[in-house]
């Protein structure tokens, strides 16, 4: 059976990806670039957009990072101000389980929810380090091997909050005066992190409730996706990873009673399109270019490294020290748990051609997903996802906020002339365009 | 006089939401207060707020038990308004301090300039057990901490120096980082280490509103620059702030010569606005557009209708200054 492709689009993050000294970048902050971006995605009928979040400036070596994007308004007020410009178009929000409370997690996403018809997304996230930590009364003070059993205990509580209310409970009789039943969204709740009750004050949204995202990679984080997620949002984008992660998540669905297609699997994907393949072959390359600078590439280095390379020049050769793990050169962003063996593959390309440490991580790392002319990527995508390497993708564009207009103009459109996308949406909510069970 | 109006379900009459011209559904779909708004917006009223509490309504079936966040209800309304001010209540008992004033910068952020929050506290037991593990504090420790979280809140949102997104490509440098600052914060009961994650927002400050509502709520008016008076109250004279007083509107019913009278003497009484609180929202605010405002505007009380700029700006407010603009990190 030809599968149907899911789209959504992530807003350009804090990352390199995010090219903003080219003359076409637009602000970061500004509303209108959200607005932009939401209208170009609703255009082209996309599932949903997407919003990251981090609860701390990244740092390094001490200083706050200042080569990359730094700063962005909070989600959900974002997303709530994106429903009153949006009609269909699914609004997701990242937000950490570590420093929010599944009482105010429930109301605030239900809200948008509410607002929007029935369009709201949770990115459940989990970081719990002792680095983001100190901007809340909270602190840093979860353990690692805490971060799902909180994060796994506030959705299943969020999601209680979200059912309180059974179909008849809200009444809305306004002849006899009654707004709804007596004890409509009575809850209580006790477990190893929480001990709640009360009342919960939104009775279920037209989608039900809202849609769960999850982005861990690890082996709790695949658990945790599997029992409990809607979405994956993954970054394994390539074909051959992409594959083998599906696998992996798909078959563990079985043993929480969950059919394969209730979970859909979106890696975030880089795009370049131009008029031929050559052409975006280059135009690929310039891009990646603007995403690594000199002073870039060294950071992404000391990234990898977990060392200070200050003393390195980028367009001379690669440290030659060994990796360190564990580090904290880099506060604030996802380091590597094996940097060994990566280190070791930078080596062997940087000497079989010649690059220097600049080129080389241009090259290694930050290489787009899909590039090609419009029939060669909507073809790519669809063979991705034809061949069970994804349910969709999540675009990151390198460019705010124009940055998928080509995609939207030129790419949608063969896809929807394969027939392996929407012409229009079908439904009014997120989970129903997503193709899921409420 | 500055002219505010309270936002709350169906309006503040608890039967409102039975009459004929109210589609109960429009409570939940924020259609109800976006209409309000807008007709508020229409007739010149500077700002609204909009009730909230932590815990949710009383469980009464006659009344209106549910209630949007009010954060995200003014949020889906800014894009749909243009010169309103918008003033959602936000507790700070136990909420993070961090995300109050991350949200309250990105209202500003996505209204252009016209955000602001009514700071609040829980001291109910019902708010403290919606949260758990945590004893419900008396008044007077909530409010002590509520001035903590509004002091932070602006230091975070000076944290970032109004031009510190230098995007200059001849470094590499996206922001200078002289320009960002640590507010390394501690109080009693929380610290922030800081920088904000939210760029300073338009305003500067947004405008912090606290509702005089206990003895205990007055000490932390002293650092509001719109305070909220009940109706009784004398006007208290030594507060540094725009002293506004909340009164009750029911002018469908009662016409609105008793309103005009009314807010008369609260401005020979040197009261710097009328908060009104609409009894219905779909009866009174009608009204209160098309016959008070121009009965206020007539008598030289209020300014034109169609004014736009900041928030602030449309209250007297000055741009605050960056406390930390010129120091060193
Ligand atoms: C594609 C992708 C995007 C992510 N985006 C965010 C984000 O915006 N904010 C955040 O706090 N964590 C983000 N994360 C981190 C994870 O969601 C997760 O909390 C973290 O990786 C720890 O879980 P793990 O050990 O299972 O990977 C992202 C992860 C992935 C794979």
């Amino acid at each position: 059976m030809t599968k149907q492709i899911h789209l959504a689009a992530h807003f350009p993050g804090v990352n390199n990806t995010t090219v903003w000294s080219d003359p076409q970048a637009g602000s970061q902050i500004d509303f209108s670039s959200f607005r932009y971006l939401a209208e170009t995605a609703e255009r082209g009928t996309f599932d949903f957009f997407f919003l990251a979040e981090g609860l701390r400036l990244r740092e390094v070596k001490g200083k706050i990072h200042d080569l990359d994007v730094v700063g962005r308004p909070e989600s959900l007020t974002v997303l709530s101000a994106l429903a009153a410009v949006t009609t269909h178009l699914g609004l997701a929000a990242t937000v950490n389980s570590t420093f929010n409370e599944p009482y105010e997690l429930a109301k605030r996403l239900s809200t948008l929810d509410h607002l929007s018809g029935g369009r709201a997304a949770w990115n459940v996230v989990t970081s719990w380090d002792a680095f983001t930590g100190e901007n809340f009364r909270r602190g840093g003070y979860l353990d690692k091997a805490d971060r799902y059993v909180r994060a796994q205990e506030s959705l299943r509580i969020v999601r209680k909050l979200w059912n309180s209310w059974s179909e008849d409970q809200l009444v809305l009789d306004q002849a006899a005066g009654a707004f709804a039943r007596e004890g409509a969204g009575a809850f209580a709740d006790e477990g190893a992190h929480f001990d709640i009750r009360g009342r919960f004050g939104l009775p279920p949204s037209p989608q039900g409730r809202p849609v769960i995202i999850q982005a861990g990679d690890s082996e709790q984080g695949r658990e945790f996706a599997a029992s409990d997620a809607d979405v994956i949002f993954s970054r394994h984008g390539t074909f051959e990873a992409g594959k083998t992660f599906y696998k992996d998540v798909k078959s563990r669905l079985s043993k929480y009673g969950r059919s394969e297609d209730s979970l859909k699997i979106m890696p975030a994907v880089t795009v370049v399109v131009a008029d031929t393949d050559d052409e975006a072959i280059d135009k690929a390359a310039h891009i990646r270019e603007q995403q690594v600078s000199g002073p870039t590439a060294l950071v992404l280095a000391e990234l990898l490294w977990g060392r200070d390379l200050s003393a390195y020049d980028p367009d001379g050769p690669l440290p030659a020290e060994d990796p360190v793990v564990g580090s904290s050169v880099t506060q604030g962003r996802v380091g590597y748990n094996d940097p060994f063996p990566i280190v070791a593959e930078w080596r062997a390309q940087a000497e079989a051609h010649g690059w220097s440490l600049r080129q080389t991580v241009i090259n290694q790392q930050n290489r787009q997903t899909f590039i090609g002319s419009p029939a060669t990527v909507a073809e790519a995508i669809n063979h991705h996802v034809q061949e069970d390497a994804a349910d969709g993708f999540v675009l990151v564009p390198h460019l705010t906020p124009s940055g998928l207009d080509d995609f939207v103009d030129r790419v949608v459109p063969l896809l929807r002339e394969r027939g392996v996308f929407r012409d229009e949406y079908a439904g009014t909510t997120l989970r129903s365009n997503l193709g899921l069970q409420v | 006089m500055i002219v505010g109006l309270e936002i709350d379900g169906a309006g503040t009459d608890p039967a409102a939401w039975r009459g004929a011209e109210v589609d109960p559904r429009a409570i939940l779909t924020g259609e109800l207060a976006l209409r309000a708004v807008q007709r508020a917006e229409a007739a010149g009223i500077d700002f609204v707020t909009f009730v909230d509490a932590l815990e949710a309504p009383d469980d009464v079936p006659d009344r209106v038990s549910v209630r949007l966040d009010a954060l995200g209800l003014a949020a889906r309304i800014a894009p749909l308004t243009e010169r309103i001010g918008l003033l959602p209540t936000i507790t700070v008992t136990h909420t993070e301090p961090f995300h109050v004033q991350a949200s309250v910068a990105t209202l500003d952020h996505v209204s252009g300039g016209r955000g602001g929050w009514v700071a609040d506290v829980s001291s109910s037991a019902a708010a403290a057990a919606v949260i758990g593990r945590r004893e419900p504090a008396p008044a007077a420790d909530t409010w002590r901490e509520a001035r903590y979280v509004v002091d932070v809140s602006r230091r975070l949102w000076d944290s970032w120096e109004d031009d510190a997104i230098i995007r200059d490509a001849s470094t590499g440098r996206y922001v200078d980082r002289e320009r960002l600052h640590y507010v390394t914060f501690t109080s009693p009961t929380f610290s922030i280490k800081g920088p904000s994650i939210v760029p300073r927002p338009p305003q500067g400050h947004p405008v912090t509103a606290v509702r005089v509502n206990t003895p205990e709520a007055l000490e932390a008016a002293a650092d509001a620059e719109l305070v909220l008076l009940p109706d009784s109250s004398d006007l208290p004279t030594q507060l540094n702030a725009l002293v506004l007083v909340s009164v009750d509107a029911r002018p469908h019913l009662d016409g609105v010569d008793r309103l005009v009278e009314r807010i008369e003497g609260l401005a020979a009484a040197g009261a710097d606005g009328v908060h009104l609180r609409p009894a219905s929202l779909e009866l009174d605010v009608p009204v209160i557009a098309d016959e008070l405002l121009p009965r206020l505007r007539e008598r030289g009380l209020v300014g034109a209708a169609d004014r736009g700029g900041s928030l602030r700006g449309r209250l007297g407010l000055g741009r605050p200054a960056n406390r930390y603009a010129g120091s060193e990190r």
